[in-house]
C-alpha cells in the first residue's frame, strides 16, 4: 500500500509565487546560461594570432574537416588526460577529508555541546571567512615552506636535521584544499544534525543498538542530505581550483583550473581554454543530474 | 535482593546543578504489575524513568533491574525497552524495519526475524502495514508501533513515557484499556509515567505519586485515591476538600475533633497518635459529601453548618460550592439521581449541614505547608 506524494500536484500548477522565482532565474540567465553559451561557441573557434580568434571563412569546409571539434580532440591528449586525472583524484581525497573532519565537529556543535555554546563553535567554523582566501593561503606558504614556521619549530627542537620538503607538492595542495573547503562541509553538516531527533539516537540504544550501530543504522542515513550537500559543494569547487594549486603547489601538481588560467591568461589560447572549461562544468552537471534523478526515483528529497 | 522484584531502587538522586530532580527515591516495583509514576510536570518521574532506562545516570544511588545491579550499564545493556512519549519511529525505516531493529543484538536470525515482527503486528492488530513509513500512519497507529517495536524484544520491563499523550481522549480511552489487557496477558512489568491520575486509575495496580523529585504516596491505585496520606496527593487526585481542626481527646478507638469552624466531630482512629489539641487537617472526597437540611451530629453523624455559594447543575451530576463559618470553601458532587425537583431544594445563599460519613475522613500527615 502507497500513499500518493501530493508533492507532484502542486508543482503541476503554476505557483503563484511565480514572479517570486523570476530574479533567479534572471541570475541565472545572465550570470550561468550565458556566460556558459558564449564558452560553448568560442570552443569550437581556433586560435588566431595574438590570441584573437581566427575568422572562419568557410563554415561548411570547417565542421567537415573536423575543425570545429578540434580543441576538444586536443584535450583527449594524454598528458592532459593525466592533469584531468589529478584533478578529479585530489577533488576527491579532499571531500573525503573535508567529510571525515567535518562530520565529528558538526556532530560536537549540534548535538554534544550545550545549546547556549552552539553558535559561538559555529562562528569560529566560519570566522576564516573574514580574510581573504588569497591571504589565507599565503598562510600556508609561511608554515609550509623550507624555512617557515613547521620546519623551523622542528629544527630547534631538535626533532629532524633537515628541512622537511613540505611545499609545492601535492600535500601542501591537499591542505590546501581541505582548508579552503572545510566551512563549506562544516555548514551544511550541522543543519542536518542539528534538526536530527536525539529521542530516536536513544531509541536505538534501547534497542540495543550499541554507539557504532546507532551511528551507523541511525544517525548517518538520517543526515544524509546534509552530508550529500557537503560532498557537493566541496567537490565541485575543488575540481575547479587554480589558486591553491598554483601557490601551494609545484609544477607537477597543475590541476585542470590552472590548465585553464594558462589557457586564457599565459597561452592566450582562447578557444582551447574554453572547451576544457566546458568539459569541466559539463562533467559537474551531468554528476549533479545523475544524483537527482536518482534521489527522485527512490522518492526522497531532492535536494537540487 | 529477592527477585520477586523486578525494579528495585535505592535512594535514588539526579540532581541537575542545583536542582534535585529526583530526590532519594526509594522503591521496589514487583514482578508483573502495572506501575504508574504519576505527577504534575517537573515533578521528577521523567528523569525517574529514564534513568530507570540508563538515557540518565543518577547523581547517587542504586538500580537493580530483575536483582542484578544495572545502575552504570548503558541502555543498551539493560533488560529494559522504552515506549518514548514521541514514540520516536525511525522516519527513514518501514514499520517492519522499525519493529525488526533491535533483534539482531538479541541474536535472533534473520529467519526468525520476519516471524517476530508478524507476531508483534499482529498482538497490536497492524498485518498488512509492514511497508508504510513512520509519517503515512495515523497517531494512534503510530502510538502502537513503538509499541510492537518495544515488545518485540521481550524486555522484562517496559517503561512508557506518557505514550498517550499525543492522542485525541477518545482514542485515548480505548488505548488504556487495551494497555491493560496486553500488560496482563504478556505478564510484563510496565512502569507508566503519566501527568493524568484518571489514566493512571484506569491501568495501574499500584501508583507512585511524586512531588518535587520524592514519592509523596506509593500504594495500590484505589487506596491512593480513596486514602491520600498528603494535600498534595489528595489534591491532585481531585478532593481539595480540608477541614482543620484541633484534636480534642483520642481514647476508645476514635478521635474526637473540634473544628476550626465550630462543632464537634468523632471519626474514627487510623492508628497514628495525637496529642491532646494538636492541630491537624483532614479531607473529605467531594463525592462523599452530602448536603442536608438538617444538623445530624446529634446521630453521629459530623455535620457542618455551611452557606450554598454556588450550584452547577451538569447533566448527570451536580457540583455545590459552600463555604462554612471559617470562611473555607468545599466542594459537594451530587449525583442526580434524585426526583428533578427535590434535586433543587437549596437555593444559593441558603444555609443548610455539610455531612459525611465518619468513615470517609482521611487524616492527612502533618507536614510543612505544600503546594
Amino acid at each position: 500500500m502507497t500513499i500518493q506524494n501530493p508533492k507532484p500536484k502542486i508543482q503541476n500548477r503554476i505557483s503563484p509565487a511565480y514572479p517570486l522565482v523570476l530574479p533567479t532565474w534572471i541570475v541565472l540567465g545572465v550570470f550561468f546560461l550565458l556566460p556558459l553559451t558564449i564558452l560553448l561557441v568560442i570552443s569550437f573557434a581556433q586560435r588566431g594570432t595574438y590570441g584573437s580568434l581566427k575568422p572562419i571563412e568557410d563554415f561548411a569546409q570547417y565542421v567537415r574537416s573536423g575543425k570545429i571539434l578540434a580543441n576538444y580532440a586536443r584535450s583527449l591528449h594524454p598528458i592532459y588526460l593525466q592533469i584531468f586525472w589529478r584533478s578529479v583524484w585530489m577533488a576527491v581525497v579532499t571531500t573525503v577529508l573535508c567529510l571525515a573532519l567535518s562530520y565529528p565537529a558538526a556532530y560536537y556543535i549540534a548535538v554534544v555541546a550545550p545549546a547556549r555554546r552552539r553558535n559561538f563553535l559555529l562562528g569560529l567554523a566560519v570566522v576564516p571567512f573574514w580574510t581573504s582566501f588569497l591571504i589565507r593561503t599565503y598562510a600556508w606558504m609561511f608554515l609550509l615552506r623550507t624555512e617557515g614556521l613547521i620546519n623551523r619549530t622542528l629544527l630547534s627542537a631538535g626533532l629532524i636535521s633537515q628541512p622537511l620538503e613540505l611545499l609545492y607538492n601535492n600535500f601542501a595542495v591537499l591542505i590546501g584544499l581541505v582548508y579552503g573547503e572545510i566551512p563549506f562541509m562544516i555548514l551544511p553538516l550541522y543543519a542536518s544534525l542539528e534538526k536530527l531527533d536525539l529521542s530516536l539516537l536513544e531509541a536505538s540504544a534501547d534497542l540495543g543498538a550499541p554507539r557504532s550501530s546507532t551511528f551507523r543504522r541511525v544517525t548517518v542515513p538520517l543526515t544524509m542530505p546534509g552530508i550529500v550537500a557537503g560532498i557537493i559543494l566541496v567537490f565541485v569547487p575543488s575540481l575547479g581550483q587554480f589558486i591553491v594549486s598554483d601557490l601551494l603547489g609545484g609544477a607537477r601538481t597543475i590541476l585542470a583550473g590552472n590548465l585553464i588560467q594558462n589557457q586564457f591568461a599565459v597561452a592566450r589560447n582562447k578557444p582551447f581554454g574554453s572547451a576544457v572549461a566546458f568539459e569541466l562544468t559539463a562533467a559537474v552537471l551531468t554528476l549533479l543530474f545523475v544524483y537527482t534523478v536518482y534521489t527522485r526515483k527512490k522518492g526522497q528529497d531532492v535536494l537540487l | 535482593m529477592g527477585s520477586e522484584h523486578s525494579v528495585e531502587i535505592r535512594s535514588l538522586t539526579r540532581r541537575f546543578g542545583e536542582v534535585a530532580a529526583v530526590d532519594d527515591v526509594s522503591m521496589d516495583i514487583r514482578r508483573g504489575e502495572f506501575f504508574s509514576l504519576l505527577g504534575p510536570s517537573g515533578c521528577g518521574k521523567t528523569t525517574l524513568l529514564r534513568m530507570i532506562g540508563g538515557f540518565e545516570l543518577p547523581t547517587a544511588g542504586r538500580i537493580a533491574i530483575d536483582g542484578a545491579d544495572m545502575t552504570d550499564r548503558p541502555p543498551y545493556e539493560r533488560p529494559v525497552n522504552m515506549v518514548f512519549q514521541h514514540y520516536a519511529l525511525f522516519p527513514h525505516l518501514t514499520v517492519e524495519e522499525n519493529v525488526a531493529f533491535g533483534l539482531r543484538y538479541k541474536g535472533v536470525d534473520r529467519k526468525r526475524q520476519s516471524a517476530v515482527v508478524a507476531e508483534s503486528l499482529a498482538l497490536i492488530q497492524l498485518s498488512g502495514f509492514e511497508k508504510r513509513l513512520p509519517h503515512q500512519l495515523s497517531g494512534g497507529q503510530r502510538q502502537r508501533v513503538a509499541l510492537a517495536r518495544a515488545l518485540a524484544l521481550k524486555p522484562s520491563v517496559l517503561l512508557l513515557d506518557e505514550p498517550l499523550g499525543a492522542l485525541d481522549q477518545k482514542l485515548r480511552k480505548e488505548v488504556q484499556v487495551q494497555l491493560k489487557h496486553l500488560q496482563r496477558e504478556l505478564g510484563i512489568t510496565f512502569i507508566f509515567v503519566t501527568h493524568d491520575q484518571e489514566e493512571a486509575l484506569t491501568m495501574s495496580d499500584r501508583i507512585a505519586v511524586m512531588n518535587r523529585g520524592r514519592v509523596e504516596q506509593m500504594d495500590e491505585a484505589a487506596r491512593v485515591f480513596e486514602r491520600p496520606t498528603t494535600e498534595f496527593v489528595a489534591n491532585f487526585m481531585g478532593a481539595s476538600n480540608f477541614f482543620a481542626a484541633r484534636v480534642r481527646e483520642s481514647a476508645g478507638g476514635s478521635l474526637t475533633l473540634l473544628l476550626a469552624a465550630g462543632g464537634e466531630v468523632r471519626l474514627p482512629m487510623n492508628g497514628t497518635r495525637y496529642r491532646a489539641d494538636e492541630p491537624v487537617r483532614f479531607v473529605v472526597r467531594p463525592e462523599k459529601l452530602d448536603l442536608r437540611a438538617r444538623d445530624l451530629s446529634a446521630h453521629g453523624v459530623p455535620s457542618v453548618a455551611v452557606t450554598i455559594e454556588d450550584r452547577v447543575y451538569q447533566g448527570i451530576s451536580t457540583v455545590w460550592v459552600v463555604r462554612d463559618g471559617a470562611g473555607e470553601r468545599f466542594v459537594v458532587y451530587e449525583q442526580n439521581e434524585k426526583p428533578f425537583e427535590e434535586a433543587s431544594r437549596f437555593a444559593v445563599g441558603g444555609r443548610a449541614f455539610l455531612c459525611w460519613n465518619p468513615s470517609h475522613a482521611v487524616m492527612m500527615q502533618p507536614q510543612a505547608a505544600s503546594s
